[in-house]
């Protein structure tokens, strides 16, 4: 998000889809998010002529192409580079970076940790579908092990990276998750929009084609209230209808389900989420399914510190100050000599 | 079409070809030892197989007080591949191991020399001994000559600690430090030094340890620092100086200087990114000095970062440059494919060194000349200058924004390690007699509506910034149709766009100058061709063969690509064509390749400019 003054002009969803026919498989859950992030920009009063997205390469990369704003599809993991040289030429630009597991964890793996310890002015959505969708179905640095694919017929054996915690460790100040059909993924870009600096996303989306229902232990209705905990600044943290919460366990420092019976979620002992508390945070981030844990959802980690187009801008104003631009001076200093006529040429 | 025999010029009648030699002065107090570094370092030379002359310049006072002007003792030893007679006139190297044998020595250094000085010795005492009242190193007094200082009496002291000795004892290592350093730098061999300290501290073992860690320590220290080696045999001027006013220029500083003057006649902010490598780094540390020149300079995680931030900051409406050798240039070859498929403009800087991989950091080599014009997928044209010298480099950089803005595409300008590096007299430019190319931004809609990839005259497209209301749209790699910008992948559309990339790039050989004939006339026996730094030793072996009455011609090419246009009917004007690089013949290639002319190679990649007396064997084979 950016400093832009709030513009009097209001627009609807419709002046944000472009001409462009989209191109996604059917079912993809890429059609939820667009709309989504279609829906957030009239009500968090954006510009669609200062508005950039930036993406990668892969399907979700594909994204600039239907928003009417500006965008740039630019190359393979890179689009955190070429967003951090946009938004320092101009940082009244409001940029947002589309990219995907394998662009931003992979081969842009190096982009995505220096742009979030920067702390660049922009919104990064990972649109994490688990999988390799363009190339046709490879594995991914966020695939399970076992992952069966093209490349590992008999199963993946790497471990993969939590997109989350790699944001974190590597000095993210805004960390959320949502999911793409979620009705609550709008709010989510909202708050990341409004924290001014990094602001990372990561979207569990849904390949239909190469990894149909990898998030179902959670996002299928049925299981959804008891595995997915939406998180609340200063709200106790509750899931399952308020009929379970999270308690911090002060003897080995590790959260723990309880049972709240009644509502009355103190005598529980459930505690408040403090999107401030990054030991919290990583503790929300690290729960698992697999461990009895819900998905933890929402706003993780809301931190602000000054960014680095504002540090680098107001650097380079105070290095500038008092001097004038003189070419012909600077191309003559430091010590300079005349050599006269040849005195044969006399 | 041969020619009679050529007149002499009156400039090349009276010119003195100058010697391939360099001038060293190893300075210091009485108590420093150089008479023995002096020595040490006439032996190695003597060595190496070069011809050499040695001045030895002590204190008549046996124990003159320490520090002070007159305790100075100095050696000098003129030493280089062609005929050496005398001790040399002025120092190219003073090396100076406290205030007082700078003070002394530096007067007589020449314009663009270079200073190695011991800073650990430039304290209080010793500047007030030497009679300095602000210290030199320090202050803008030396800025006629090149300036490398370092403690070099704590890294000596570092260097011997294990050995044990005395403060007093430990500091007398220095000279070896000192002359480590200077074996690096003139690629002198260490052995014959080893085996001599053995010998001199026979009954003294640590001491010849401590002295030979300390020479090891000194080497070492060039090595890890990638300070180049002062190639002197190329630092070579080749007319004499028309009057005017001077100052000295590093080809780092002049791409600098004419990157800020080039953006300013385009009327743009600069965006810089960059990634430290040798030796190419210089050029961030100065830009990144030049804020008031509308300069962002970033230094990006890796070197694809480096230019992707750049082409990010042209499209954002800034110059995106960036800048790299070999390895890192490599590594930015998939972003230029973007760039030319999003014809944004870009200026790329590649300071060549010895390769393929990492290669040889701090020695020069002309080898990437296949990889700026040939180095990337699918049929990815681009501009490509070089520059012929530090003082060169300046007009070239402003060229090379000129294009990039006027043509809407990516442009390379080639320099190299020792272009870099090497500081030669330059006159200082009249900018009011550049002419501004301020570009033009679309910012409404035209007459028949808005298309991204519409093309003017040159066939560029229009460059449009984000934030101007009314031109949303949207590019990227994917091929895109002509005119709308929107994705196509259609057989014509891509062969119409790789035939409108082509054309576009070569349509520049319409908008660059003609080729000159660099010393000599059109049409004759010989044409020496070169391009880059060969600059030097071509003029100077052309120049004495046509004093001797031969019929050769230098031709120094600036546009590499693409070429003039009326290269290839001058090339043909000759009988025979050498072309001396530092590769295994590249642009020879590119010669015959656009104009089936019989370029024969004449390649050195030992990491070594030319001798001059090497091109000139050549021109005598070529002309027997």
């Amino acid at each position: 998000m950016n400093d832009m003054t709030p513009v009097a002009k209001t627009t609807t969803v419709k002046d944000w889809e472009s001409d462009q026919e989209v191109r996604w498989c059917p079912g993809c859950g890429d059609y939820a998010i667009l709309k989504a992030v279609q829906r957030t920009m009239p009500e968090i009063g954006a510009t669609p002529e200062k508005t950039v997205f930036v993406s990668g390469i892969g399907c979700s990369s594909r994204f600039p192409y239907y928003m009417e704003t500006y965008g740039f599809h630019t190359i393979h993991g890179r689009a955190p580079a070429i967003a951090t040289g946009v938004k320092l030429a101009n940082p009244e630009l409001d940029v947002w970076i589309i990219t995907g597991d394998g662009d931003a964890l992979s081969i842009g793996g190096n982009h995505t940790m220096h742009i979030l310890r920067r702390n660049l002015d922009c919104q990064i959505l990972l649109f994490n579908n688990e999988i390799y969708g363009l190339t046709k179905g490879q594995y991914s640095p966020t695939s399970r092990v076992g992952t069966r694919s093209p490349s590992t017929p008999f199963g993946s054996v790497d471990r993969p990276a939590s997109p989350c915690s790699f944001a974190l460790g590597s000095g993210a100040r805004f960390v959320a998750r949502g999911i793409d059909v979620h009705k609550n993924l709008p709010a989510v870009l909202k708050a990341a929009h409004a924290h001014k600096g990094a602001s990372f996303v990561e979207i569990y989306q849904n390949c239909i084609v190469y990894n149909d229902e990898v998030f179902a232990a959670f996002t299928e209705k049925a299981k959804a209230q008891v595995n997915q905990i939406w998180l609340e600044h200063g709200a106790p943290m509750l899931f399952a209808g308020a009929t379970m919460g999270l308690k911090l366990n002060t003897a080995d420092l590790r959260l723990e389900i309880v049972n709240v019976e009644g509502g009355d979620w103190e005598a529980a002992g459930v505690i408040r989420h403090d999107q401030t508390n990054k030991g919290l945070a990583q503790m929300l981030i690290d729960m698992e399914i697999e461990n009895g844990f819900p998905v933890a959802l929402g706003v993780i980690y809301n931190h602000p510190r000054p960014t680095f187009e504002r540090a680098l801008w107001e650097q380079n104003r105070a290095a500038a100050e008092g001097k004038t631009p003189d070419l012909q001076k600077l191309v003559a200093k430091g010590q300079t000599w005349q050599v006269e006529k040849q005195p044969h040429e006399i | 079409m041969a020619t009679a025999a050529h007149q002499l010029t009156p400039q090349e009648a009276s010119a003195q070809p100058p010697a391939e030699n360099v001038v060293v002065r190893f300075a210091g107090d009485s108590g420093d030892g150089m008479q023995l570094t002096g020595g040490q370092f006439t032996l190695s030379t003597a060595l190496a197989g070069n011809d050499l002359s040695t001045f030895p310049d002590f204190p008549a006072e046996i124990r003159a007080p320490q520090g002070t002007t007159f305790g100075v003792s100095a050696f000098q030893i003129n030493f280089g591949s062609t005929e050496v007679e005398t001790a040399g006139d002025a120092p190219d190297v003073l090396i100076a191991m406290n205030p007082a044998a700078l003070k002394v020595n530096v007067g007589q250094l020449k314009d663009g020399g270079l200073i190695i000085a011991d800073e650990g010795e430039f304290g209080a005492r010793n500047l007030a001994k030497a009679g300095y009242e602000t210290n030199p190193l320090e202050d803008d007094s030396l800025g006629r000559w090149q300036l490398l200082a370092f403690n070099i009496s704590q890294l000596t002291l570092e260097a011997v600690k294990p050995f044990g000795l005395g403060n007093k004892e430990a500091l007398r290592c220095k000279n070896m430090w000192t002359l480590g350093l200077a074996l690096w730098m003139f690629d002198r061999d260490r052995q014959p030094i080893v085996d001599w300290l053995k010998a001199k501290f026979a009954k003294a073992p640590t001491l010849a340890e401590a002295n030979i860690a300390a020479l090891n320590a000194g080497h070492a220290y060039g090595e890890t620092a990638e300070l180049s080696g002062f190639l002197k045999q190329h630092h070579i001027s080749a007319a004499p100086a028309e009057p005017g006013l001077y100052r000295t220029v590093t080809g780092a500083e002049s791409i600098s200087l004419g990157l800020v003057a080039g953006t300013q006649l385009a009327g743009l902010p600069m965006f810089f990114g960059g990634y430290p490598i040798t030796p190419a780094s210089a050029i961030l540390h100065h830009l990144s000095r030049l804020k008031e020149y509308g300069v962002t300079t970033f230094q990006a995680e890796d070197e694809i970062a480096a230019i992707a931030s750049a082409i990010g900051a042209s499209y954002a409406g800034s110059l995106g440059v960036t800048s790299s050798s070999g390895p890192g240039i490599a590594l930015k070859g998939e972003a230029m494919g973007l760039a030319i498929m999003t014809e944004l403009p870009l200026v790329i800087v590649n300071s060549q060194r010895g390769g393929p991989s990492t290669g040889l950091p701090t020695k020069t080599e002309q080898s990437d000349l296949y990889q700026a014009v040939y180095g990337r997928n699918g049929d990815a044209p681009m501009p490509v200058l070089a520059a012929r010298s530090p003082a060169d480099a300046f007009d070239c950089a402003i060229e090379a924004v000129r294009i990039a803005t006027q043509f809407m595409t990516p442009v390379m300008l080639l320099t190299d390690g020792y272009i870099a590096n090497a500081a030669e007299p330059w006159r200082v430019p009249d900018m009011s007699r550049y002419a501004p190319f301020p570009v033009e931004f679309l910012e409404t809609v035209p007459e028949g509506g808005f298309q991204a990839y519409a093309r003017d005259d040159k066939l560029a497209r229009p460059w449009v910034k984000p934030g101007t209301p009314g031109l949303l749209h949207r590019i990227g790699g994917i091929e895109k149709a002509n005119g709308t910008g929107n994705i196509d992948y259609s057989p014509s559309n891509h062969q119409l766009m790789t035939d409108l990339r082509t054309d576009k790039i070569l349509g520049i050989a319409d908008h660059i100058p003609e080729q000159e004939v660099t010393l000599g006339d059109t049409g004759g026996k010989l044409a020496v061709v070169g391009w880059g730094s060969t600059y030097g030793p071509i003029s100077q072996a052309v120049r004495r063969q046509r004093l001797k009455g031969r019929d050769v011609h230098h031709i120094h090419v600036r546009h590499i690509w693409p070429l003039p246009k009326n290269l290839g009917v001058l090339l043909r004007s000759y009988e025979r064509i050498i072309v001396p690089e530092m590769n295994t013949g590249q642009f020879k290639t590119v010669l015959r390749d656009q104009f089936l002319v019989d370029a024969k190679p004449l390649n050195k990649v030992s990491g070594q400019p030319f001798r001059i007396s090497e091109i000139e064997v050549a021109i005598e084979q070529a002309l027997a």
